[in-house]
């Protein structure tokens, strides 16, 4: 996009006007909690520190009219741009202008002396406050036994396998192992760093267990525990092998 | 309705070819119109043991290749009828095997046998992927040994997941034990993985015992199946697991050691 406003004189112009394409940071505001804001800032600024020095930003108020409007009808509100701007200036991002928002809103920033851009071409369907929901734990049961050369992999969540793990074989969970029948193979629980993970089996005569990554390999196991019913869980650094408790 | 039968195990030497002759033979002379098919292309050996590699015109890849209809590759075996060998070629390799030739020939002879053996090559590669992928039951060999059994493990894995009635969700492929060169007294001193050990690891019913037994090397050397051999332990232990297979309920015969008659310990014989 090359948009030449040129001045066809003699003299050379002393400036010209261009079209440009930026990259600009747009910061979504949800609500006006001033404290709430500069807390926030303050966080995102210490995660990485430059890289908001003097970023310019533009303020995006769609969210936050859909949540006013919903509580308390589509009314103007109390919206301090200067405040707001001298805020963001202090840590380091230089607003450049707002988008969506009330036309009221968009009058009291013309006032502030930010202008309003265009909306976003994309409509943003329902850009809210991300949510702080867990995802849906996925669990696997597994209902025959797991052949030598055979891997089973749950993510996010628990491997609930019903008969033997053969040697060679190997299962894993982001979340807990269970093996109903006797453990063979290599076992790995909390997979993705859960420490919080446990492996139970029925026999303990495994090659390998593992707990977020703290792993015993069959040479380390007790005698004592081997061929019985157990519970692995980690204790710092090292899984701890327990007899099942009936 | 034919029945498809894999001869597996994994690990090479463990007795597959022995297996496939006799079991083969056995259902044979009980009536049972049977093919055996070799799948170890370039390594073939299923001729040798039925003794009839000096008749050998045509094989299995001319048969996939179109090269010669089926009727031409078959060998008729000359000693029990019903028996139709079709051997493995000598001078190419597995990639010969395509999964749609395969499955061609398995359908032609399907139409004219009741069961079609299959006779699998050592490895979880391609022979021996294409021999059980079409397979309704498989005679898994085993001798009592740790690597054999790991090995065979594996094998039933791969015919879990692997075979086409796994990848068409039919009911599974049905899976047979067939435990070789099993020396109960070696078993019994702990030398060797006894019976039951090997079923707790496998964990797949028990189709048959086959005893360690010098039979075995004569018979194969003089390209007789064993079960032919009828006075042999090894001939009688191959004719009670065809009958098992067919139905009938026996009870497994040497598992447990002989024995010694009171002159022979104290001569010290045997």
């Amino acid at each position: 996009m090359l948009l030449r406003a040129t001045h066809f004189d003699q003299d050379s112009a002393p400036f010209e006007l261009k079209g440009s394409l930026f990259t600009l940071t747009v910061l979504h505001l949800f609500q006006l909690d001033r404290s709430a804001i500069e807390r926030h800032l303050a966080e995102k600024v210490k995660q990485a520190p430059g890289f908001f020095k003097n970023t310019p930003v533009v303020i995006d108020l769609e969210g936050l009219v859909e949540l006013q409007g919903a509580r308390e009808g589509a009314v103007a509100f109390p919206l301090d741009f200067n405040g707001l701007y001298e805020l963001l200036r202090q840590h380091g991002m230089a607003p450049v202008g707002i988008r969506n928002g009330s036309p009221e809103v968009q009058k009291a920033a013309s006032q502030a002396g930010l202008p309003v851009l265009p909306e976003s071409r994309v409509v943003s369907a329902g850009k809210k406050p991300p949510e702080r929901s867990e995802p849906p734990t996925r669990n696997r049961v597994i209902n025959h036994p797991v052949r030598s050369g055979q891997q089973i992999y749950v993510t996010g969540g628990d491997l609930i396998i019903l008969g033997t793990v053969s040697p060679g074989a190997e299962v894993l969970a982001d979340g807990n192992v269970h093996v109903y029948g006797s453990l063979r193979g290599r076992a790995l629980a909390g997979v993705k760093g859960d420490v919080q993970a446990w492996i139970f089996c029925q026999s303990l005569e495994a090659e390998l267990i593992s707990i977020a990554g703290c792993y015993l390999i069959s040479e380390q196991l007790d005698s004592t525990e081997r061929g019985k019913p157990v519970q692995i869980h980690l204790a710092g650094d090292r899984p701890v092998i327990e007899p099942l408790l009936r | 309705m034919a029945t498809i039968i894999v001869v597996t195990s994994g690990k090479g030497g463990v007795g597959k070819t022995t297996t496939s002759a006799s079991f083969a033979t056995g259902l044979a002379q009980r009536g049972h119109r049977t093919a055996v098919i070799d799948f170890d292309v370039g390594l073939r050996n299923l001729d040798l043991i039925m003794g009839c590699e000096r008749r050998v015109v045509y094989d299995f890849v001319n048969v996939i290749n179109g090269e010669a209809t089926l009727n031409q590759a078959l060998i008729r075996d000359k000693r029990v009828e019903n028996l139709h060998i079709l051997p493995a070629s000598q001078t190419r390799d597995k990639e010969a095997l395509t999964q749609e030739g395969v499955e061609r020939v398995l359908n032609e002879l399907r139409e004219s046998f009741e069961y079609i053996v299959c006779d699998s090559p050592a490895g979880i590669e391609k022979g021996a992927l294409m021999a059980l992928y079409f397979a309704d039951e498989a005679l898994v060999v085993t001798n009592p040994e740790v690597s054999s059994v790991r090995d065979s493990d594996r094998i039933l894995g791969i015919l879990a997941s692997r075979s086409r009635r796994s990848e068409h969700g039919d009911p599974p492929v049905k899976e047979h034990l067939v435990l070789a060169r099993y020396a109960p007294d070696r078993a019994d001193r702990g030398d060797m993985l006894s019976v039951e050990d090997v079923l707790e690891i496998l964990g797949i019913p028990l189709l048959g015992v086959i005893p360690e037994s010098q039979a075995v090397l004569q018979s194969s050397n003089s390209g007789v199946p064993v079960i032919l051999e009828s006075g042999s332990e090894a001939g009688a232990a191959y004719s009670d697991l065809v009958d098992r297979f067919l139905g009938k309920s026996l009870p497994h015969r040497f598992i447990t050691p002989q024995k010694k008659g009171f002159l022979k310990r104290l001569f010290g014989g045997g």
